[in-house]
Protein backbone atom coordinates (compact mmCIF):
# COMPACT_ATOMS: atom_id res chain seq x y z
CA UNK A 1 0.00 0.00 0.00
CA UNK A 2 1.32 3.42 -0.84
CA UNK A 3 1.49 6.06 1.94
CA UNK A 4 -1.24 8.03 0.20
CA UNK A 5 -3.65 5.11 0.40
CA UNK A 6 -2.81 4.48 4.07
CA UNK A 7 -3.28 8.13 5.06
CA UNK A 8 -6.47 8.56 3.07
CA UNK A 9 -8.00 5.35 4.41
CA UNK A 10 -7.41 6.49 8.00
CA UNK A 11 -8.98 9.88 7.27
CA UNK A 12 -12.01 8.28 5.64
CA UNK A 13 -12.30 5.89 8.57
CA UNK A 14 -12.23 8.72 11.13
CA UNK A 15 -14.74 10.83 9.21
CA UNK A 16 -16.96 7.80 8.73
CA UNK A 17 -16.78 6.89 12.44
CA UNK A 18 -17.54 10.50 13.39
CA UNK A 19 -20.50 10.71 11.03
CA UNK A 20 -21.88 7.41 12.23
CA UNK A 21 -21.52 8.45 15.86
CA UNK A 22 -23.33 11.68 15.09
CA UNK A 23 -26.16 10.19 13.08
CA UNK A 24 -26.82 7.47 15.65
CA UNK A 25 -27.28 10.20 18.28
CA UNK A 26 -29.96 11.87 16.20
CA UNK A 27 -31.74 8.63 15.33
CA UNK A 28 -35.25 7.87 16.48
CA UNK A 29 -36.11 11.45 17.34
CA UNK A 30 -38.91 13.34 15.76
CA UNK A 31 -37.18 16.12 13.87
CA UNK A 32 -39.06 19.37 14.19
CA UNK A 33 -37.30 22.70 13.77
CA UNK A 34 -36.38 23.07 17.41
CA UNK A 35 -34.95 19.55 17.72
CA UNK A 36 -32.99 19.90 14.50
CA UNK A 37 -31.58 23.36 15.13
CA UNK A 38 -31.06 23.53 18.91
CA UNK A 39 -31.49 19.91 19.95
CA UNK A 40 -34.72 20.72 21.73
CA UNK A 41 -32.84 22.98 24.21
CA UNK A 42 -31.71 19.92 26.11
CA UNK A 43 -27.96 20.36 26.38
CA UNK A 44 -26.54 20.06 29.84
CA UNK A 45 -23.60 21.98 31.12
CA UNK A 46 -20.92 19.48 30.08
CA UNK A 47 -22.20 19.23 26.54
CA UNK A 48 -22.39 22.99 26.17
CA UNK A 49 -18.90 23.26 27.47
CA UNK A 50 -17.57 20.82 24.94
CA UNK A 51 -19.29 22.72 22.17
CA UNK A 52 -17.97 26.07 23.36
CA UNK A 53 -14.47 24.87 24.22
CA UNK A 54 -14.20 23.27 20.82
CA UNK A 55 -15.16 26.51 19.17
CA UNK A 56 -11.63 27.85 18.90
CA UNK A 57 -10.40 24.59 17.38
CA UNK A 58 -11.67 25.26 13.92
CA UNK A 59 -9.68 24.71 10.74
CA UNK A 60 -8.76 28.33 11.15
CA UNK A 61 -6.77 27.67 14.31
CA UNK A 62 -5.33 24.41 13.00
CA UNK A 63 -4.22 25.30 9.48
CA UNK A 64 -4.75 29.06 9.36
CA UNK A 65 -2.74 29.99 12.47
CA UNK A 66 0.22 27.79 11.50
CA UNK A 67 -0.14 29.03 7.94
CA UNK A 68 0.19 32.65 8.98
CA UNK A 69 3.07 31.92 11.36
CA UNK A 70 4.74 30.36 8.30
CA UNK A 71 3.93 32.92 5.65
CA UNK A 72 3.54 36.18 7.64
CA UNK A 73 5.49 35.52 10.85
CA UNK A 74 4.89 37.58 13.98
CA UNK A 75 1.58 39.17 12.87
CA UNK A 76 0.05 35.74 13.52
CA UNK A 77 0.54 36.41 17.25
CA UNK A 78 -2.60 38.55 17.02
CA UNK A 79 -4.56 35.29 17.18
CA UNK A 80 -3.40 34.52 20.73
CA UNK A 81 -4.20 38.05 21.87
CA UNK A 82 -7.64 38.38 20.31
CA UNK A 83 -9.01 35.05 21.48
CA UNK A 84 -7.94 35.75 25.07
CA UNK A 85 -9.36 39.28 24.97
CA UNK A 86 -12.52 38.03 23.28
CA UNK A 87 -13.14 35.93 26.39
CA UNK A 88 -12.44 38.98 28.57
CA UNK A 89 -15.13 40.92 26.67
CA UNK A 90 -17.51 37.99 27.10
CA UNK A 91 -17.29 38.37 30.89
CA UNK A 92 -19.06 41.73 30.68
CA UNK A 93 -21.62 41.16 27.95
CA UNK A 94 -22.64 37.49 27.88
CA UNK A 95 -24.26 37.35 31.35
CA UNK A 96 -26.36 40.41 30.45
CA UNK A 97 -27.37 38.95 27.09
CA UNK A 98 -28.27 35.72 28.84
CA UNK A 99 -30.40 37.50 31.44
CA UNK A 100 -32.30 39.50 28.83
CA UNK A 101 -32.67 36.40 26.68
CA UNK A 102 -34.30 34.52 29.51
CA UNK A 103 -36.55 37.37 30.50
CA UNK A 104 -37.77 38.07 26.98
CA UNK A 105 -37.58 34.59 25.47
CA UNK A 106 -34.97 35.44 22.84
CA UNK A 107 -33.37 32.79 20.63
CA UNK A 108 -31.24 34.59 18.07
CA UNK A 109 -29.18 37.72 17.63
CA UNK A 110 -31.89 39.07 15.38
CA UNK A 111 -34.47 38.60 18.18
CA UNK A 112 -32.26 40.71 20.44
CA UNK A 113 -32.20 43.62 17.99
CA UNK A 114 -35.90 43.36 17.29
CA UNK A 115 -36.84 43.45 20.99
CA UNK A 116 -34.36 46.13 22.05
CA UNK A 117 -34.96 48.52 19.17
CA UNK A 118 -38.51 47.60 18.21
CA UNK A 119 -37.63 47.57 14.54
CA UNK A 120 -38.43 44.78 12.10
CA UNK A 121 -36.17 46.36 9.52
CA UNK A 122 -33.14 46.37 11.84
CA UNK A 123 -33.81 42.77 12.86
CA UNK A 124 -33.98 41.77 9.21
CA UNK A 125 -30.80 43.67 8.41
CA UNK A 126 -28.99 41.90 11.25
CA UNK A 127 -30.09 38.48 10.00
CA UNK A 128 -29.12 39.15 6.39
CA UNK A 129 -25.72 40.56 7.35
CA UNK A 130 -25.14 37.65 9.75
CA UNK A 131 -25.86 35.07 7.06
CA UNK A 132 -23.78 36.97 4.50
CA UNK A 133 -20.65 37.35 6.61
CA UNK A 134 -20.74 33.85 8.00
CA UNK A 135 -20.17 32.54 4.46
CA UNK A 136 -16.42 33.37 4.53
CA UNK A 137 -16.24 31.44 7.81
CA UNK A 138 -17.84 28.48 6.08
CA UNK A 139 -15.48 28.90 3.18
CA UNK A 140 -12.55 28.61 5.61
CA UNK A 141 -13.70 25.18 6.69
CA UNK A 142 -14.20 23.93 3.12
CA UNK A 143 -10.86 25.28 1.94
CA UNK A 144 -9.25 23.61 4.96
CA UNK A 145 -10.86 20.28 4.13
CA UNK A 146 -9.64 20.62 0.56
CA UNK A 147 -6.07 21.21 1.75
CA UNK A 148 -6.22 18.19 4.06
CA UNK A 149 -7.33 15.80 1.33
CA UNK A 150 -4.84 17.24 -1.11
CA UNK A 151 -1.85 16.85 1.21
CA UNK A 152 -2.87 13.51 2.67
CA UNK A 153 -3.44 12.00 -0.77
CA UNK A 154 0.12 13.13 -1.69
CA UNK A 155 -1.42 15.45 -4.29
CA UNK A 156 -3.18 12.62 -6.11
CA UNK A 157 -6.60 14.10 -5.48
CA UNK A 158 -6.78 17.71 -6.73
CA UNK A 159 -8.00 20.49 -4.44
CA UNK A 160 -11.28 21.14 -6.25
CA UNK A 161 -12.37 17.52 -6.19
CA UNK A 162 -11.46 17.25 -2.49
CA UNK A 163 -13.55 20.31 -1.67
CA UNK A 164 -16.47 18.86 -3.60
CA UNK A 165 -16.27 15.62 -1.62
CA UNK A 166 -15.96 17.62 1.60
CA UNK A 167 -18.96 19.83 0.92
CA UNK A 168 -21.17 16.84 0.11
CA UNK A 169 -20.20 15.02 3.30
CA UNK A 170 -20.84 18.10 5.48
CA UNK A 171 -24.15 18.97 3.84
CA UNK A 172 -25.50 15.43 4.11
CA UNK A 173 -24.36 15.24 7.69
CA UNK A 174 -26.20 18.42 8.67
CA UNK A 175 -29.20 17.66 6.51
CA UNK A 176 -29.89 14.32 8.16
CA UNK A 177 -28.36 14.81 11.59
CA UNK A 178 -29.00 18.25 13.04
CA UNK A 179 -27.51 19.81 16.16
CA UNK A 180 -27.46 16.72 18.34
CA UNK A 181 -25.26 14.87 15.85
CA UNK A 182 -22.91 17.80 15.68
CA UNK A 183 -22.46 17.89 19.45
CA UNK A 184 -21.53 14.22 19.58
CA UNK A 185 -18.94 14.48 16.82
CA UNK A 186 -17.53 17.49 18.64
CA UNK A 187 -16.47 15.26 21.53
CA UNK A 188 -14.45 12.97 19.25
CA UNK A 189 -13.01 15.92 17.38
CA UNK A 190 -11.74 17.76 20.47
CA UNK A 191 -9.97 14.66 21.70
CA UNK A 192 -8.26 13.97 18.37
CA UNK A 193 -7.36 17.64 17.95
CA UNK A 194 -5.54 17.83 21.25
CA UNK A 195 -3.59 14.67 20.42
CA UNK A 196 -2.67 16.12 17.03
CA UNK A 197 -1.71 19.60 18.30
CA UNK A 198 0.45 18.29 21.14
CA UNK A 199 2.19 15.63 19.09
CA UNK A 200 3.11 17.98 16.26
CA UNK A 201 3.98 20.93 18.50
CA UNK A 202 6.23 18.87 20.75
CA UNK A 203 7.64 16.23 18.40
CA UNK A 204 8.60 18.47 15.48
CA UNK A 205 10.88 20.94 17.36
CA UNK A 206 12.42 18.08 19.31
CA UNK A 207 13.02 15.89 16.26
CA UNK A 208 14.58 18.54 14.01
CA UNK A 209 16.22 20.91 16.47
CA UNK A 210 16.41 19.11 19.80
CA UNK A 211 13.85 21.37 21.49
CA UNK A 212 11.85 24.58 21.27
CA UNK A 213 14.72 26.80 22.40
CA UNK A 214 17.19 25.67 19.67
CA UNK A 215 14.39 26.04 17.12
CA UNK A 216 13.83 29.70 17.94
CA UNK A 217 17.55 30.41 18.22
CA UNK A 218 18.02 28.96 14.74
CA UNK A 219 15.09 30.97 13.39
CA UNK A 220 16.29 34.15 15.11
CA UNK A 221 19.67 33.70 13.41
CA UNK A 222 18.31 32.86 9.98
CA UNK A 223 15.29 35.17 9.74
CA UNK A 224 15.20 37.56 12.74
CA UNK A 225 12.70 39.83 10.94
CA UNK A 226 10.17 36.98 10.77
CA UNK A 227 9.78 36.91 14.55
CA UNK A 228 8.80 40.54 15.08
CA UNK A 229 6.05 42.58 13.49
CA UNK A 230 5.47 43.32 10.63
CA UNK A 231 7.15 39.96 9.90
CA UNK A 232 7.16 39.01 6.24
CA UNK A 233 4.56 41.68 5.45
CA UNK A 234 5.00 45.39 4.82
CA UNK A 235 1.75 46.62 6.32
CA UNK A 236 1.08 44.56 9.45
CA UNK A 237 2.91 46.59 12.05
CA UNK A 238 1.89 47.55 15.57
CA UNK A 239 -1.01 49.77 14.48
CA UNK A 240 -2.41 46.87 12.52
CA UNK A 241 -1.92 44.53 15.49
CA UNK A 242 -3.73 46.79 17.95
CA UNK A 243 -6.63 47.56 15.61
CA UNK A 244 -7.05 43.95 14.50
CA UNK A 245 -6.95 42.61 18.06
CA UNK A 246 -9.56 45.18 19.18
CA UNK A 247 -11.81 44.44 16.20
CA UNK A 248 -11.64 40.66 16.61
CA UNK A 249 -11.97 40.68 20.41
CA UNK A 250 -15.13 42.79 20.14
CA UNK A 251 -16.46 40.58 17.37
CA UNK A 252 -15.69 37.24 19.04
CA UNK A 253 -19.26 36.82 20.32
CA UNK A 254 -20.97 38.75 17.52
CA UNK A 255 -21.16 35.81 15.11
CA UNK A 256 -24.70 34.49 14.84
CA UNK A 257 -23.63 31.10 16.20
CA UNK A 258 -21.49 32.37 19.08
CA UNK A 259 -24.01 35.03 20.17
CA UNK A 260 -26.74 32.40 20.21
CA UNK A 261 -24.64 30.16 22.45
CA UNK A 262 -25.14 32.65 25.31
CA UNK A 263 -28.84 31.79 25.43
CA UNK A 264 -28.20 28.10 26.04
CA UNK A 265 -26.35 28.41 29.36
CA UNK A 266 -28.06 27.48 32.59
CA UNK A 267 -27.28 30.77 34.34
CA UNK A 268 -25.46 34.07 33.93
CA UNK A 269 -23.00 33.13 36.68
CA UNK A 270 -21.83 30.14 34.67
CA UNK A 271 -20.98 32.38 31.73
CA UNK A 272 -19.07 34.73 34.02
CA UNK A 273 -17.11 31.90 35.62
CA UNK A 274 -16.45 30.45 32.16
CA UNK A 275 -14.60 33.62 31.27
CA UNK A 276 -12.04 32.86 34.00
CA UNK A 277 -11.10 29.48 32.56
CA UNK A 278 -11.63 29.99 28.84
CA UNK A 279 -8.59 32.25 28.23
CA UNK A 280 -6.45 29.29 29.25
CA UNK A 281 -7.65 27.35 26.20
CA UNK A 282 -5.61 29.76 24.11
CA UNK A 283 -2.39 28.28 25.50
CA UNK A 284 -2.82 25.21 23.29
CA UNK A 285 -2.59 27.45 20.22
CA UNK A 286 1.05 28.06 20.98
CA UNK A 287 1.87 24.54 19.78
CA UNK A 288 0.23 25.29 16.47
CA UNK A 289 2.17 28.55 16.08
CA UNK A 290 5.45 26.80 16.95
CA UNK A 291 4.73 24.30 14.17
CA UNK A 292 4.28 27.13 11.67
CA UNK A 293 7.53 28.77 12.75
CA UNK A 294 9.40 25.44 12.56
CA UNK A 295 8.07 24.91 9.02
CA UNK A 296 9.84 28.12 7.91
CA UNK A 297 13.18 26.37 8.41
CA UNK A 298 12.21 22.79 7.53
CA UNK A 299 9.96 23.16 4.48
CA UNK A 300 10.65 26.64 3.05
CA UNK A 301 9.12 27.94 -0.15
CA UNK A 302 5.62 26.42 -0.07
CA UNK A 303 3.28 28.27 -2.42
CA UNK A 304 0.45 28.20 0.14
CA UNK A 305 1.30 28.75 3.80
CA UNK A 306 -1.92 27.10 4.96
CA UNK A 307 -0.46 23.78 3.82
CA UNK A 308 2.65 24.12 6.03
CA UNK A 309 1.42 22.20 9.09
CA UNK A 310 0.27 19.21 7.05
CA UNK A 311 3.29 19.16 4.76
CA UNK A 312 5.47 19.19 7.85
CA UNK A 313 3.43 16.38 9.37
CA UNK A 314 3.71 14.40 6.14
CA UNK A 315 7.49 14.80 6.22
CA UNK A 316 7.88 13.94 9.91
CA UNK A 317 5.38 11.19 10.69
CA UNK A 318 4.54 7.77 9.22
CA UNK A 319 1.58 7.72 6.83
CA UNK A 320 -0.89 6.31 9.36
CA UNK A 321 -0.27 9.17 11.79
CA UNK A 322 -0.62 11.69 8.98
CA UNK A 323 -4.00 10.03 8.51
CA UNK A 324 -4.87 10.58 12.19
CA UNK A 325 -3.86 14.24 12.01
CA UNK A 326 -5.74 14.66 8.74
CA UNK A 327 -8.80 12.94 10.20
CA UNK A 328 -8.70 15.20 13.26
CA UNK A 329 -8.37 18.18 10.92
CA UNK A 330 -11.26 16.98 8.79
CA UNK A 331 -13.59 16.66 11.78
CA UNK A 332 -12.34 20.04 12.99
CA UNK A 333 -13.54 21.54 9.76
CA UNK A 334 -16.78 19.56 9.61
CA UNK A 335 -18.08 20.43 13.07
CA UNK A 336 -17.86 24.23 12.78
CA UNK A 337 -19.05 24.02 9.18
CA UNK A 338 -22.06 22.06 10.38
CA UNK A 339 -22.80 24.48 13.25
CA UNK A 340 -22.53 27.44 10.90
CA UNK A 341 -24.73 25.81 8.26
CA UNK A 342 -27.34 25.01 10.88
CA UNK A 343 -27.36 28.49 12.41
CA UNK A 344 -27.30 30.35 9.14
CA UNK A 345 -29.99 28.29 7.45
CA UNK A 346 -32.31 28.47 10.47
CA UNK A 347 -31.71 32.22 10.72
CA UNK A 348 -32.51 32.65 7.05
CA UNK A 349 -35.67 30.58 7.11
CA UNK A 350 -37.01 31.92 10.41
CA UNK A 351 -35.82 35.53 10.59
CA UNK A 352 -35.51 36.50 6.92
CA UNK A 353 -37.80 34.45 4.71
CA UNK A 354 -40.79 34.03 6.99
CA UNK A 355 -41.23 37.67 8.06
CA UNK A 356 -40.70 38.98 4.53
CA UNK A 357 -42.43 36.52 2.25
CA UNK A 358 -44.75 34.29 4.23
CA UNK A 359 -45.80 35.48 7.66
CA UNK A 360 -48.26 32.61 8.02
CA UNK A 361 -45.73 29.89 7.21
CA UNK A 362 -46.19 26.89 9.49
CA UNK A 363 -43.25 25.59 11.53
CA UNK A 364 -42.83 22.42 9.42
CA UNK A 365 -42.42 24.44 6.25
CA UNK A 366 -39.84 26.63 7.96
CA UNK A 367 -37.94 23.49 8.93
CA UNK A 368 -38.12 22.21 5.35
CA UNK A 369 -36.94 25.55 4.00
CA UNK A 370 -34.06 25.60 6.50
CA UNK A 371 -32.93 22.22 5.26
CA UNK A 372 -33.02 23.38 1.65
CA UNK A 373 -30.99 26.43 2.71
CA UNK A 374 -28.31 24.09 4.05
CA UNK A 375 -27.75 22.83 0.52
CA UNK A 376 -27.91 26.32 -1.01
CA UNK A 377 -25.41 27.79 1.47
CA UNK A 378 -23.07 24.81 1.14
CA UNK A 379 -23.12 25.16 -2.66
CA UNK A 380 -22.55 28.92 -2.46
CA UNK A 381 -19.52 28.64 -0.22
CA UNK A 382 -18.17 25.81 -2.40
CA UNK A 383 -18.32 28.03 -5.48
CA UNK A 384 -16.69 30.89 -3.57
CA UNK A 385 -13.96 28.59 -2.27
CA UNK A 386 -13.21 27.44 -5.83
CA UNK A 387 -12.61 30.96 -7.04
CA UNK A 388 -10.78 32.38 -4.05
CA UNK A 389 -7.09 32.43 -3.36
CA UNK A 390 -7.31 34.16 0.03
CA UNK A 391 -5.50 32.73 3.02
CA UNK A 392 -7.65 31.28 5.80
CA UNK A 393 -6.82 34.16 8.13
CA UNK A 394 -7.72 36.74 5.48
CA UNK A 395 -11.14 35.09 5.14
CA UNK A 396 -11.68 35.19 8.87
CA UNK A 397 -10.73 38.87 9.01
CA UNK A 398 -13.26 39.57 6.25
CA UNK A 399 -15.98 37.93 8.33
CA UNK A 400 -14.93 39.85 11.45
CA UNK A 401 -15.00 43.16 9.58
CA UNK A 402 -18.69 42.44 8.93
CA UNK A 403 -20.08 40.86 12.10
CA UNK A 404 -18.24 43.19 14.50
CA UNK A 405 -20.41 46.02 13.17
CA UNK A 406 -23.14 44.57 15.44
CA UNK A 407 -21.02 45.37 18.50
CA UNK A 408 -22.12 49.00 19.05
CA UNK A 409 -25.78 48.01 18.75
CA UNK A 410 -25.33 45.23 21.29
CA UNK A 411 -23.15 47.02 23.85
CA UNK A 412 -24.91 50.37 23.74
CA UNK A 413 -28.23 48.52 23.68
CA UNK A 414 -27.27 46.79 26.91
CA UNK A 415 -25.68 49.65 28.83
CA UNK A 416 -26.91 52.97 27.45
CA UNK A 417 -30.53 54.06 27.73
CA UNK A 418 -30.12 56.93 25.32
CA UNK A 419 -29.28 54.85 22.22
CA UNK A 420 -32.00 54.95 19.55
CA UNK A 421 -33.12 52.76 16.67
CA UNK A 422 -32.17 55.38 14.11
CA UNK A 423 -28.71 55.67 15.66
CA UNK A 424 -27.98 51.95 15.57
CA UNK A 425 -29.35 51.50 12.06
CA UNK A 426 -27.33 54.44 10.72
CA UNK A 427 -24.17 53.28 12.51
CA UNK A 428 -24.53 49.70 11.29
CA UNK A 429 -25.11 50.75 7.68
CA UNK A 430 -22.19 53.22 7.77
CA UNK A 431 -19.90 50.60 9.30
CA UNK A 432 -20.81 47.96 6.73
CA UNK A 433 -20.47 50.41 3.84
CA UNK A 434 -17.06 51.58 5.05
CA UNK A 435 -15.73 48.08 5.72
CA UNK A 436 -16.85 46.69 2.38
CA UNK A 437 -15.76 49.66 0.27
CA UNK A 438 -12.30 49.76 1.89
CA UNK A 439 -11.87 46.03 1.36
CA UNK A 440 -13.17 46.03 -2.21
CA UNK A 441 -10.84 48.94 -3.01
CA UNK A 442 -7.94 46.93 -1.51
CA UNK A 443 -7.36 49.64 1.07
CA UNK A 444 -7.00 47.14 3.92
CA UNK A 445 -4.93 47.90 5.98
CA UNK A 446 -6.03 51.54 5.81
CA UNK A 447 -3.10 53.78 6.85
CA UNK A 448 -1.73 50.94 8.93
CA UNK A 449 -5.05 50.18 10.62
CA UNK A 450 -7.40 47.25 10.04
CA UNK A 451 -10.18 48.43 7.69
CA UNK A 452 -12.86 46.70 9.76
CA UNK A 453 -11.63 48.59 12.83
CA UNK A 454 -11.81 51.93 11.03
CA UNK A 455 -15.40 51.04 10.10
CA UNK A 456 -16.17 50.05 13.71
CA UNK A 457 -14.95 53.39 15.07
CA UNK A 458 -17.05 55.25 12.51
CA UNK A 459 -20.00 53.03 13.39
CA UNK A 460 -19.68 53.95 17.10
CA UNK A 461 -19.38 57.67 16.35
CA UNK A 462 -22.40 57.71 14.03
CA UNK A 463 -24.50 55.55 16.35
CA UNK A 464 -23.92 57.96 19.23
CA UNK A 465 -24.26 61.15 17.19
CA UNK A 466 -27.52 60.08 15.55
CA UNK A 467 -28.85 58.78 18.89
CA UNK A 468 -28.27 62.17 20.48
CA UNK A 469 -30.03 63.95 17.66
CA UNK A 470 -33.10 61.70 17.65
CA UNK A 471 -35.80 61.66 20.35
CA UNK A 472 -35.35 59.47 23.41
CA UNK A 473 -36.84 56.00 23.30
CA UNK A 474 -38.12 53.75 26.03
CA UNK A 475 -35.55 51.04 26.87
CA UNK A 476 -37.32 47.67 26.99
CA UNK A 477 -34.32 46.23 28.89
CA UNK A 478 -34.23 48.74 31.79
CA UNK A 479 -31.03 49.08 33.79
CA UNK A 480 -31.49 48.50 37.49
CA UNK A 481 -31.19 51.60 39.66
CA UNK A 482 -31.52 54.06 36.82
CA UNK A 483 -34.43 56.32 36.22
CA UNK A 484 -35.71 56.37 32.70
CA UNK A 485 -36.67 59.95 32.24
CA UNK A 486 -38.84 59.13 29.33
CA UNK A 487 -41.89 59.11 27.67
CA UNK A 488 -43.82 55.93 28.11
CA UNK A 489 -45.05 54.66 24.77
CA UNK A 490 -48.14 56.55 23.78
CA UNK A 491 -50.85 55.43 21.45
CA UNK A 492 -49.95 56.57 17.98
CA UNK A 493 -51.60 59.82 17.05
CA UNK A 494 -51.28 61.98 13.99
CA UNK A 495 -49.45 64.63 15.99
CA UNK A 496 -46.66 62.16 16.77
CA UNK A 497 -45.32 62.47 13.29
CA UNK A 498 -45.07 66.23 13.55
CA UNK A 499 -41.58 67.68 13.92
CA UNK A 500 -42.55 68.90 17.38
CA UNK A 501 -41.79 65.44 18.76
CA UNK A 502 -38.10 66.00 18.01
CA UNK A 503 -37.85 68.21 21.06
CA UNK A 504 -37.85 65.12 23.33
CA UNK B 1 -30.21 43.97 34.54
CA UNK B 2 -27.26 45.82 36.02
CA UNK B 3 -24.13 47.33 34.55
CA UNK B 4 -20.89 45.65 35.66
CA UNK B 5 -19.25 47.76 38.39
CA UNK B 6 -16.62 50.30 37.42
CA UNK B 7 -13.88 48.43 39.30
CA UNK B 8 -14.66 45.23 37.43
CA UNK B 9 -14.54 47.07 34.10
CA UNK B 10 -11.19 48.66 35.02
CA UNK B 11 -9.78 45.22 35.86
CA UNK B 12 -10.99 44.03 32.46
CA UNK B 13 -8.96 46.78 30.79
CA UNK B 14 -5.73 45.46 32.33
CA UNK B 15 -5.38 42.50 29.88
CA UNK B 16 -6.07 44.90 26.99
CA UNK B 17 -3.18 47.06 28.14
CA UNK B 18 -0.93 44.02 28.63
CA UNK B 19 -1.69 42.17 25.41
CA UNK B 20 -2.72 44.89 22.99
CA UNK B 21 -1.88 48.56 23.56
CA UNK B 22 1.68 48.00 24.80
CA UNK B 23 2.74 45.93 21.79
CA UNK B 24 5.60 48.31 20.71
CA UNK B 25 7.33 47.67 24.04
CA UNK B 26 7.23 43.89 24.06
CA UNK B 27 7.37 42.96 20.39
CA UNK B 28 11.00 41.77 20.26
CA UNK B 29 12.99 38.55 20.16
CA UNK B 30 15.41 38.94 23.06
CA UNK B 31 15.61 38.15 25.86
CA UNK B 32 14.33 34.69 25.06
CA UNK B 33 12.44 33.19 27.98
CA UNK B 34 11.71 29.46 28.30
CA UNK B 35 13.10 29.07 24.78
CA UNK B 36 10.45 31.37 23.36
CA UNK B 37 11.02 34.74 21.71
CA UNK B 38 10.11 37.52 24.12
CA UNK B 39 6.85 38.49 22.34
CA UNK B 40 5.56 34.93 22.32
CA UNK B 41 6.50 34.45 25.97
CA UNK B 42 4.87 37.77 26.90
CA UNK B 43 1.56 36.74 25.33
CA UNK B 44 1.69 33.34 27.01
CA UNK B 45 2.28 35.06 30.36
CA UNK B 46 -0.64 37.42 29.76
CA UNK B 47 -3.00 34.60 28.92
CA UNK B 48 -2.45 33.36 32.46
CA UNK B 49 -2.59 36.89 33.93
CA UNK B 50 -5.85 37.59 32.05
CA UNK B 51 -7.38 34.55 33.62
CA UNK B 52 -6.32 35.84 37.07
CA UNK B 53 -7.75 39.29 36.29
CA UNK B 54 -11.06 37.71 35.39
CA UNK B 55 -11.06 35.79 38.67
CA UNK B 56 -10.65 39.11 40.53
CA UNK B 57 -13.39 40.77 38.50
CA UNK B 58 -15.68 37.84 39.17
CA UNK B 59 -14.96 38.10 42.90
CA UNK B 60 -15.95 41.77 42.86
CA UNK B 61 -19.16 41.11 40.97
CA UNK B 62 -20.14 38.28 43.32
CA UNK B 63 -19.46 40.32 46.46
CA UNK B 64 -21.52 43.15 45.05
CA UNK B 65 -24.33 40.76 44.33
CA UNK B 66 -24.20 39.31 47.85
CA UNK B 67 -24.23 42.79 49.44
CA UNK B 68 -27.26 43.69 47.40
CA UNK B 69 -28.89 40.49 48.48
CA UNK B 70 -28.24 41.13 52.20
CA UNK B 71 -29.50 44.68 52.10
Amino acid sequence: MTPAVVAMSIIVLIVFAGTLLGLRAGKGRHMNLEEWSIAGRSFGLLFMWLLMAGEIYTTFAFLGASGWAYSRGAPSLYIMAYITLGYVVSFYILPCIWEIGRRHGLQTQSDFFERRYGSRFLALLVSVVGVLFIIPYLQIQLTGLGIIVQVASFDHIPRNLSMLIAVCVVAMFVYFGGMRSVAWVSVLKDFLMIVAALSIGIFVPWHYFGGVSPLFHALANAHPEHLVMPGATKTMGHGWFISTVLLSACGFYMWPHTFGAAFTARSGEILRRNAIVTPLYTISLIFILITGFAAVLIVPGLPNGDMSLLVLARKSFPAWFLGVIGGAGALTAMVPAAIILLTASTLFAKNVFRPVFAAQMPEESVARLAKIMVLVLAATSFVLALHSSSTLVALLLLGYAGVTQFFPGVVLGLFWNRVTTAGVTAGLLAGLATASSLMLAHRDPFFGLNAGFVALVLNFVITMAVSFSTPRQRNPFPLAGEEQDVIAPRPARASDTAPASLSG
Amino acid sequence: MRRPSLTAVLIGLVPFVGMCFTVPWWDRISPMVCGLPFNLFWLLLWIVLSSICMAFANGIEETRKKERHNR
